[in-house]
Order: structure tokens, then sequence, then C-alpha cells
């Protein structure tokens, strides 16, 4: 299972600062069992939106936001309520935030940190390596932390070449995708901010161990 | 003056700098960097020296500088943020300043999988403008990146690299304009062959006026084989040699003046960009043939300032 838990509510008000229209999307799967992006998390969080003055065009709970196959199909269901929104608000893991930003054409917030995969063999193209500190915000939903080979914030580095990362001729260069993505829903302008420095401490792979729950 | 290194007189002064690059031994031999020293010290207005290039473990470059320093070379201490984090970066630009390092090249570095330590940990607490910002930082504010104050001046002329041939190609001013904000000084780029598309790149700095925030210098590397173009082309990601180079290396009787040509041409053409404040020669193996260049080029003598 995935380990995530919820950004700070004033996190993610700074994140739709611009938004007038949100769309909201939960999990059932582990997200629903954290209790970061289950049901009634997203109910909370819609409440408390619309009480900031926020209108949300709608909400969508997946069983697996993680798989794609099932969240594009779910959300096609919902495709007039997306369209309608500025943003999408993804209460999951990191893996199916990604999932969701590589299904629509919407800028995509985060609403979860990923802290722990409890060593889940994760195969899918959007990966997550449970920093802790989820920066997809910036990154147009596309993970540097699991998807650049030096796991840059300010990419690219000088060896991205012909969309491949230097370490190898398979391997897509994360930043040409961010950058791509960027460009795609119009919002390369995000990438003038410089990214600082990232706080490792809640990741378990980089920072100390520490107890949970 | 932000550190009143000798590269930062000469840019600072107007005049057209040079520079040379100097690879450590991979091993403790003090003498392969004084006799690079003693060869190109007339030639070029500072040196820099790697960091660990290619992720093979060599010299450290802050050694490597105090050796050139003590010969009366102005160094430029190259650091890439593959093998340390935040703790020793800092840790190291204090020695370094201490001991009279004034430039700093702030650098990515190659992924550890291309050097003879390919099951080694890639560090990346920081990326490289991270760094440029940190340096900035402790300089202008004396303060750690934890916010904590420095004692003492850390003076420093804070340079970084940038690569007009990587791609996505639109975005690589944006980039440059990134690390120009967070506080270079200086750029050095990667070897120039394509001078067409390092032109268009020039343009695109211009409109964006960066070439009057920061002083760009354009890297060379003169060709020395056959092989070594064929390589440069073929195997080098992030540099891009066309094939007319690597077919004129090919078709010369004299292999090795013909790579001299090459580079004299290139220097030739990127003196007349505008924007353009000086070049960076890095002659790898072949630092011997730096002052026929920098001679034939017309850029003698070196300033004295
Ligand atoms: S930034 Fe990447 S690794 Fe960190 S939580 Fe988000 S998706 Fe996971
Ligand atoms: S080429 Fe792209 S993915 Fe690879 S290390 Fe550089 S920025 Fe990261």
């Amino acid at each position: 299972m995935l380990i995530s838990e919820q950004k700070p509510f004033e996190e993610i008000l700074d994140y739709v600062t611009k938004d007038r229209v949100i769309f909201l999307i939960g999990c059932k799967g582990c997200a629903d069992g954290c209790e970061s992006g289950g049901e009634r998390q997203v109910l909370e969080i819609k409440k408390r939106l619309e009480e900031e003055g926020k209108a949300i065009s709608g909400f969508s709970l997946i069983d697996m936001v993680c798989n794609e196959a099932l969240t594009r199909m779910k959300l096609a269901a919902y495709a007039e309520a997306i369209e309608s929104a500025d943003s999408v608000l993804v209460m999951t893991c990191g893996a199916g935030i990604q999932t969701v930003a590589s299904s629509t054409h919407k800028v995509i917030h985060p609403g979860c940190n990923t802290i722990s995969s409890g060593h889940a063999e994760w195969k899918q193209a959007e990966r997550c390596m449970e920093c802790g500190d989820c920066v997809l915000e910036f990154t147009g939903g596309i993970c540097p932390i699991a998807r650049c080979a030096k796991g840059l914030l300010n990419g690219p580095c000088g060896g991205s070449q012909g969309g491949k990362c230097e370490i190898s001729p398979n391997l897509p260069c994360a930043w040409q995708l961010i950058i791509e993505r960027h460009s795609k829903i119009g919002s390369l302008h995000m990438l003038e901010e410089i990214i600082l420095p990232k706080n490792w401490d809640p990741s378990l792979k980089d920072g100390s161990p520490t107890q949970r729950g | 003056m932000k550190a009143g290194s000798n590269l930062e007189k000469v840019l600072e002064g107007g005049y057209f700098a040079v520079t040379a690059e100097v690879g450590p031994p991979k091993g403790t031999s003090t003498a392969v960097i004084q006799r690079k020293g003693e060869l190109l010290k007339f030639y070029c207005d500072a040196m820099n020296v790697t960091d660990n290039q290619t992720a093979i473990v060599r010299m450290s470059s802050w050694s490597g500088c105090i050796l050139l320093k003590e010969m009366g070379i102005d160094p430029v201490m190259q650091m890439v943020v593959r093998d340390r984090n935040r703790i020793a970066i800092q840790s190291d630009i204090l020695g370094a300043a201490a001991l009279g390092i004034r430039n700093v090249l702030c650098l990515s570095g190659d992924h550890q999988r291309f050097g003879n330590h390919p099951t080694a940990k890639g560090v990346y607490d920081i990326d490289s403008i991270q760094l440029v910002q940190t340096l900035k930082t402790m300089r202008d504010e004396k303060k750690f990146l934890c916010g904590e104050g420095i004692s003492g001046e850390v003076q420093l002329f804070i340079g970084a690299v940038e690569n007009p041939f990587a791609d996505p190609f639109e975005y690589r001013v944006m980039r440059l304009a990134k690390k120009v904000r967070a506080g270079a000084d200086f750029i050095q780029t990667q070897a120039v062959f394509d001078v067409g598309k390092f032109t268009k790149w020039m343009e695109m700095v211009r409109d964006q006026g960066l070439d009057k925030q920061v002083h760009i210098l354009a890297g060379v590397i003169p060709i020395k084989s056959v092989g070594m173009a064929r390589y440069l082309r073929d195997n080098v990601s992030g540099i891009s040699v066309p094939d007319e180079i690597v077919i004129r290396m090919e078709e010369a009787r004299d292999v090795k003046e013909e790579g001299v040509k090459i580079a004299l041409e290139i220097i030739d053409q990127l003196k007349e960009i505008d924007g353009v404040h000086g070049i960076h020669i890095m002659a790898v193996a072949w630092e011997d043939i730096v002052p026929v260049i920098v001679e034939r080029a017309g850029l003698l003598s070196r300033p004295i300032l």
C-alpha cells in the first residue's frame, strides 16, 4: 500500500490561488485507507475550498487512480465538469497524481505527499519515490525525483538530447517531458521560478529513519 | 568587484577573455598540474580545474586550484553537485574562499554511470541552479542555506555552464536566464562546433538582454585526431559536431594541423558574435596545443591587470 498524507490546507490553497473552478479527484484505494484522499477527505476539502470562495465543478472517486486505463475511463464520464474547471486537485499518491496528469490537459495540483510505498513494486510509467514533499505542482504533474536520473528540480541538465536522458537512449528525459507538458497546457512560465532546495527529511530513503503511525 | 579575481578583472575591463582547462591526475603527482600550469600560464587569464570529470576519480579540484594559485595563476574551481550534499558543498566553499580561490564554476556533473565507479550513489541533494543561488547567498548575505550567518568574507566570482546544443533548444535560453537570476556572473558554454546553431542561441540570449547581465565564454575543443572527431560526434551526449568537420579531418593530410585550423576558424567566428566575451579552451589531453592556438588566434598577449 502507498502511504500518503494530505498536504497542509494552506499549501493547497496557495496552489489554487488563481483558479476559480476546481475539479476534485480522490482514490478508493490506498488514499482512502490512509485517510488522505478517500470520500470523506474529498468532501471535506470540497467544503473548505467552497468556504474560501472556490467553485467545485465536480468530483470523482476512482477505485485505483494509479490504474491509467481505469482512470481515463472514469474521467471520460466527467469530461464536461473537468473541462469547465481551471484545474484538477488530485488527492492521491504521487503515482495517482501523475496518472491524472497524463490523462488530462488540465493543470493538476497535488493534494497529498507520498511517504512510503510499503515496498510495493511500481511498474507504471508514472512513478513516485515517496519523497514526502511532493513537487508535482511545479513540474506539470511529472515527477523529477523519480524520473530524472539526477533528480533535478531545475532541469534539464546539459545531457538532454533528442528527448532522451544522457544515461540511456531508452530513457526519456523527464525534463523534456515536463517542458512539453507545461508548453501544452500553457504554464511554461511556471518554470521561470527557481525551485528551492528540497526538504529530503520526510523521505524514508534519503532522510533519517522515523517511527510512523 | 565581487571577488577581485583576475578573470573578473579581465571581463569587467571589457577584454576578450581566454580560459583553459586543466584535468588533474588520477594520482598524487603535483607535477602534472604544475607542468600544465607552467605551459599555459601566459596564454590564458584563468585556468579551470575539473571536478572528477565524466565521473572518473581524480585529484580534487580544490587541491589543483591551490597548486595553480601558488604559481600565481588564477584558478577556477569546478564543483559538481553529483558528489556532495549541501553540507559538504558549503564547507568546501568556505575552505576554498579561505585559501584564496576566487572563481567557482557550478555544474550538475556527468552521471556517475559514465565513470569508473558506476555503482556509486549519486548525491544530487541540490541542483546546479540551486548551487549558484547558494553561493550568491553565501557571498552577498553572508548566510548559509539554512539562514545562519557566516563569519568572514566569501569572495566569489560565480560561474555556471550552459549547453546551447542540448534539448529542448528553445528552453535553453530560459534556463540560462534562470541561472543569471540565481546569481551567475559568468557562463562557460559547451564546446561550439556548430557555429550556426550557437549564433542562433546567442541571438535569443541578446533578445532577452542576458548578454548585458552575464559574461559568456564560448567553449572550444581542438580536435586532435579523426577518431576523436568521430567520438565527439557519436558518443558524447550534449555535443554536436557537424559531419562536415569529421569529413575535413578524415581527408586532411596533416590531421593535427587541420584540427588547429578548425579551432581557429571557430574562434574567429566566435569573436565576431555580439555578447561573446571570451573563449574557454578545453584541450583534453592536448594541452600543448593551447599556446599555439591562442597565439595564432591573435589573442596574445594577455592583459596584466
Ligand atoms: S515529488 Fe515525486 S517522489 Fe515526491 S511525492 Fe511527488 S510524485 Fe512522489
Ligand atoms: S537528461 Fe534529463 S532526465 Fe536525464 S539527468 Fe538530465 S535532466 Fe534528468
